[in-house]
């Protein structure tokens, strides 16, 4: 287990208007560990993801609850949870492949590609029924002179 | 996020402004299909100067407009594409369909 430095929950509506506040949320609480431009973009872009496959896949019918929970890991390590109690994924092997959506065509089937692009590692676990978790890490560059 | 439209010559410049995401993935679908219906274009330019974040829905967005070019004879570009959309553009590889420029 690595050390947890530092950590915020955000617990939410899963409506579409909470995809931006997610993302920003995101990069600001990263911002303690001094990421470049490029790093928060990722961020940013992986959190925009995962919170839209939650709002849009978990929830079909009504609204539910959307878990973002941050964390700073010992290491210049950012962990990023977002966990929904909805539908699940039925295969998630399959749900990971490019381009597969079961979305409309608004949803180009690149949301999990992206994050394991844009992040170091992601984890998906599902159930169908009882909702998905992903857990996504990233470890932020450590510049000479950034920091002491 | 806001789409304006200027056309000269047959050429459609559509010009984004501020973040795409899923939220609004839909409208600016809805905007593109019209004026590209009124103006039958013979050619598209996206210009994505003023956009601030954009995530997988914009890959949808411009495909959706280069399918509906190309099926017509048309042709598209995606001009002043930030670093931020043009990394996930890549890691679609939208780059290698659409022509685009950062």
């Amino acid at each position: 287990m690595i050390p947890v430095l530092n950590q915020a929950t955000l617990l939410f509506p899963s409506k579409s208007a909470n995809e931006s506040f997610a993302r920003t949320t995101a990069a600001c609480f990263a911002a303690q560990l001094d990421p470049t431009l490029e790093e928060i973009g990722d961020i940013k872009t992986a959190v925009s993801e995962a919170v839209t496959n939650a709002i849009v896949h978990a929830y079909p019918a009504e609204l539910g609850v959307v878990t973002l929970r941050l964390r700073v890991l010992e290491g210049s390590l950012l962990e990023i949870m977002v966990k929904d109690r909805g539908v699940g994924i039925p295969d998630v092997d399959r749900a990971r492949e490019p381009l597969y959506t079961t979305g409309d065509d608004t949803r180009s089937g690149m949301g999990f590609t992206i994050m394991e692009s844009f992040m170091d590692s992601l984890r998906v676990r599902s159930t169908p029924g009882k909702g998905t978790t992903v857990i996504m890490r990233k470890r932020i560059s450590q510049k000479a002179g950034r920091r002491p | 996020m806001a789409i304006s439209f200027s056309n000269s010559s047959g050429v459609l410049t559509a010009r984004f402004t501020g973040e795409i995401d899923h939220q609004v993935a839909r409208s600016m679908m809805l905007a593109l299909d019209g004026q590209v219906a009124r103006d039958t274009p013979r050619r598209l330019v996206v210009d994505m100067s003023e956009v601030t974040f954009m995530d997988s829905s914009g890959i949808a967005v411009l495909l959706r407009a280069w399918r509906r070019m190309t099926a017509a004879g048309g042709g598209m570009e995606v001009l002043a594409v930030p670093p931020q959309p043009f990394k996930v553009f890549h890691t679609a590889g939208l780059d290698k369909i659409i022509p685009m420029q950062g």
